[in-house]
């Protein structure tokens, strides 16, 4: 056991955990933060996905004492009421059926989104397809990255203005 | 007893300022006086929906049937806040907790809850517009007739005369019930078949709890459960003294050829159970691959089949028959592998039992549960949970079983938690199938005989009999053989059908084939003679059969692509839904492949445009995926695939686009979970025989038992 302090959604908190406990079930099961979910646990499925400043990770499989001083997003810290351009996007054409693989979707996108604003659909493909949907639901998320780069560029020009 | 519709209408003001109507009806026959007692099958399907109006005009709709990502929980809401006139702001959507008392029929499986209550949903929503409306009419003195209803508010026929129905609650709440209601005329429809966001987006947006796996109640450890891991195989002996060495170690018991270990967190479990040392029965003899083809090659050959479906005289007319076409056609077992792994929570305490988890079936858990511990079932109680997919896995409650028999044994608040490879290699899998199919055509071609043989792994009965082309064809024979195996199987996402179908429509593609006719019209002519002629039995409508067929063909331009765009057909009729489709493949890199697919399903009035996509799209995909891909194959007893790294799911840049249509022809909504994955198989056969003039009779078709056909 360790006394172990991490920076999560932009608040400090203290975790007492084993050093090599993924960073998955420290939020799951130490910070009551479940948004991030549990598929596979051997980084094949994309559902445990979380921001490691900024950069999407798979939190099932990086050990707790990796994070350092690094600032971790969970989908819990994206946007509380829902209005990131990817969240907003993916309400507005419904994307989601059972909904559990979303958080880790959601996060890949915002990741992809912020490194590449204007993606082309090949794009989309390319940075979409290590995350498994079970309920098929792959040709929405395409459509909603697409759209969520147009809100969030609309936004952006209408900020400059 | 003679039942009244009067009696089984409750009204209740529960409190003030709220108007709730309890509905229960057992059955839309009972409204005209046909049924004169509740016999047990009628009482079992008997539903009882809960809507209230607060006075502040807030309409809460309590959602019985458990939602697996089939959209019931946004579907069922919409027909009836359409009936009852509101504007869907307006309305918030509930799930409910098991209540045998108050809800019938609150279960999820085999695409029935809207077929179930779609007559029972438009019933309460226009119920309560009437006593709204009438409410308002005695206020102002007028006529009911002369009044109408807005989004949520009654006009009257005078000058400045409307009432938001918050401010007719407590007045409505006193009325008497009618007895005779009107429905929306479809046309005026605003809510059905518009595009609808699913009412639990919010809560998948921004990650709030409400899964199996997000449980968290006071004072819960968690387990996991190491079961054999061969089928067929028994715990002999285990040695658990490192494992309870190991930190944030509770317990480790034994149960049923299992060992639970108990403990603090996730981690430390899924760390101390590696420690735990097993040893089991001989495992020499048990199933393998190759045990299973010397099974079906059995079963291909026995006299003991069962005979599930005659018409006329196979076997004398196959031996006159001027050509004979056979094929023969195999799945392998598949693991559901919904995103959220089995779980479940129980108390189990003196007096008291909770669960909450993810089941398709609560009901059923409820029953079991009472029986396993001899309590009684109204001490045992169910909360549901959303779940993260089910695809018939949550049918089989072995897993809130388990979590019960821990806690009683352990008597602790437990949830236990089956990893991705617990769930992979615990069971209850898609069976393995395999067909032979005969035709023979007389000599204009015509397929006059026609023979089916399904042998399955505990499949049951492994064909659908009385499903189309049967009613078209003079002489038919149907069998099926069942092999009792040790590897535990269930219902999988459209059971049966989900590979018979394929099966069946590569086949019939072979015909047309042989025949020289387009497999379009080959299926047309059958039905024509369906509509005038049939032979036997059948099941289906022919005419409803012969729209999604001419639609899809209009649709995907059949036969008009050109020389480089290779279609393949398919068509069928399961969960009372048509469903055709036109596949597309063509020639990339000299491989063919599989771009697109466009598909027409008549599932009648669709009610949630953007589910009902969902839903199409989303089994294609499945049917698709599985088709091409995914296999579970077994060496002495032991599931060979453990995870996604080598049990290969499709993924997002493998997909063709999906174009899905709808004839939306208002005829009473029937299912759709579950339709549009059968015919999905075939079409892609057919459209990749097209390309490259190889016919694939083994799924996963991507997989190397095909490299050489
Ligand atoms: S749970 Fe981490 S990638 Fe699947
Ligand atoms: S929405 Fe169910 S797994 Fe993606």
């Amino acid at each position: 056991m360790e006394s172990i302090e991490l920076l999560i959604n932009r608040k400090k908190v203290k975790v007492e955990v084993d050093s090599n406990t993924p960073l998955l079930w420290v939020l799951r099961d130490h910070l009551s933060l479940v948004g991030t979910k549990y598929g596979c646990g051997i980084a094949q499925c994309g559902a445990c996905t979380v921001w490691i400043d900024g950069e999407p990770m798979r939190s099932c499989v990086l050990p707790v004492s990796a994070v350092g001083k690094s600032a971790v997003t969970t989908i819990e810290g994206l946007n509380e009421k829902a209005e990131h351009p990817v969240q907003v996007a993916w309400d507005e054409l419904d994307v989601p059926q059972c909904g559990y693989c979303q958080a880790g979707q959601i996060m890949t996108a915002a990741a992809l989104l912020k490194k590449n604003p204007k993606p082309s659909h090949d794009d989309i493909v390319a940075g979409m397809s290590e995350n498994i949907c079970r309920c098929g639901t792959y040709h929405r998320i395409h459509n909603a990255v697409k759209r969520a780069s147009e809100i969030a560029s609309a936004s952006n020009s209408s900020k400059k203005k | 007893m003679k039942t009244t519709r009067r009696s089984f209408i409750q009204k209740t003001a529960l409190l003030s300022g709220v108007f709730s109507l309890g509905f229960d009806w057992f059955d839309s026959k009972a409204n005209s006086g046909i049924i004169e007692q509740m016999n047990p099958v009628l009482d079992a399907n008997r539903f009882n929906a809960f809507l209230s109006i607060e006075n502040t005009g807030k309409v809460i709709l309590y959602s019985p049937n458990p939602e697996i990502g089939q959209g019931i929980k946004t579907a069922f809401p919409i027909v009836v806040a359409e009936e009852l006139d509101v504007d869907w702001k307006q309305v918030e959507v509930r799930q409910a907790n098991l209540d045998t008392q108050l809800f019938e029929r609150q279960l999820t499986g085999g695409s029935g809850a809207l077929k179930h209550s779609w007559e029972r949903l438009r019933k309460a929503g226009a119920t309560a517009r009437q006593m709204l409306l009438q409410a308002a009419a005695q206020q102002w003195g007028v006529d009911a007739s002369s009044c109408k209803t807005s989004k949520g508010f009654v006009i009257g026929p005078n000058k400045g005369q409307k009432l938001a129905y918050g401010a007719l609650v407590d007045a409505a709440s006193k009325l008497a019930v009618p007895t005779e209601v009107t429905y929306k005329s479809r046309a005026d429809y605003q809510l059905i078949g518009s595009f609808v966001k699913g009412v639990d987006n919010y809560k998948v947006l921004t990650g709030k709890p409400q899964y199996g796996l997000d449980t968290q109640k006071s004072g819960m450890v968690v387990a996991q459960i190491v079961r054999p891991p061969a089928f067929g195989s028994t715990l002999v002996s285990f040695d658990a003294a490192e494992v309870k060495k190991m930190p944030g170690i509770i317990d480790v018991v034994s149960f049923k050829n299992k060992v639970a270990v108990v403990g603090k967190s996730t981690w430390e479990v899924m760390q101390a159970r590696k420690k735990l040392v097993c040893s089991y029965s001989d495992t020499s003899n048990l199933e393998s691959d190759s045990t299973h083809q010397k099974w079906f090659d059995e079963g291909m050959k026995t006299d003991k089949a069962k005979v599930e479906r005659k018409d006329g005289d196979f076997h004398a007319a196959i031996a006159k028959a001027a050509k004979v076409i056979e094929a023969t056609y195999e799945c392998p077992f598949l693991s559901h592998t919904p995103m959220e792994p089995m779980n479940f929570f129980a108390d189990v305490k003196p007096g008291s039992v909770l669960l909450a988890g993810p089941t398709q079936v609560p009901q059923s858990a409820q029953k079991a549960v009472a029986t396993l511990l001899g309590v009684p079932e109204n001490t045992v109680q169910v909360e549901l949970t959303k779940m993260g997919g089910g695809f018939g896995r949550r049918l089989n409650n072995d897993y809130a079983l388990e979590a019960a028999e821990l806690s009683s044994i352990i008597k602790m608040p437990v949830k236990v938690m089956w990893t991705r490879e617990d769930d992979m290699t615990g069971g209850i899998y898609r069976p393995a199938v395999r067909y032979h199919f005969k035709a023979g055509l007389n000599e204009k071609g015509e397929m006059i005989a026609y023979y089916l043989r399904g042998v399955g792994l505990n499949a049951g009965n492994s064909t659908r009999q009385d499903n189309f082309p049967v009613g078209a064809i003079d002489h038919v024979l149907i069998e099926s053989f069942n092999y009792n195996s040790a590897i535990t199987t269930g219902p999988w996402r459209a059971p049966i059908t989900n590979f018979l179908a394929s099966a069946e429509q590569s086949f019939l593609d072979e015909v047309a084939v042989a025949a020289g006719k387009d497999p379009i019209q080959m299926r047309l002519d059958w039905l024509q003679k369906v509509k005038t002629n049939p032979v036997g039995k059948i099941t289906y409508e022919p005419d409803r059969f012969i729209e999604v067929i001419k639609q899809v063909a209009e649709k995907a331009k059949w036969g008009k692509k050109g020389a480089n765009v290779h279609q393949g057909f398919s068509v069928y009729f399961s969960h009372l839904s048509y469903v055709a489709q036109v596949a597309e493949a063509k020639i990339v890199d000299g491989e063919a492949k599989v771009t697109h697919v466009t598909a027409v399903t008549d599932c009648g009035e669709v009610i949630n445009r953007s589910g009902a996509e969902n839903q199409v799209i989303g089994g294609i995909i499945d049917g698709y995926g599985h088709a091409m891909f995914s296999k579970l194959s077994f060496d002495k007893g032991v599931p060979q695939q453990k995870n996604f790294d080598t049990y290969k799911l499709i993924r997002g840049n493998e997909i063709p686009t999906v174009e899905a249509h709808f004839v939306n022809n208002g005829i009473a909504p029937t299912g759709l979970g579950e339709p549009a994955l059968p015919p999905t198989g075939g079409a892609v056969a057919n459209a990749l025989f097209a390309a490259n003039k190889k016919r694939l009779y083994r799924q996963p078709f991507a997989g190397p038992d095909n490299a050489n056909l």
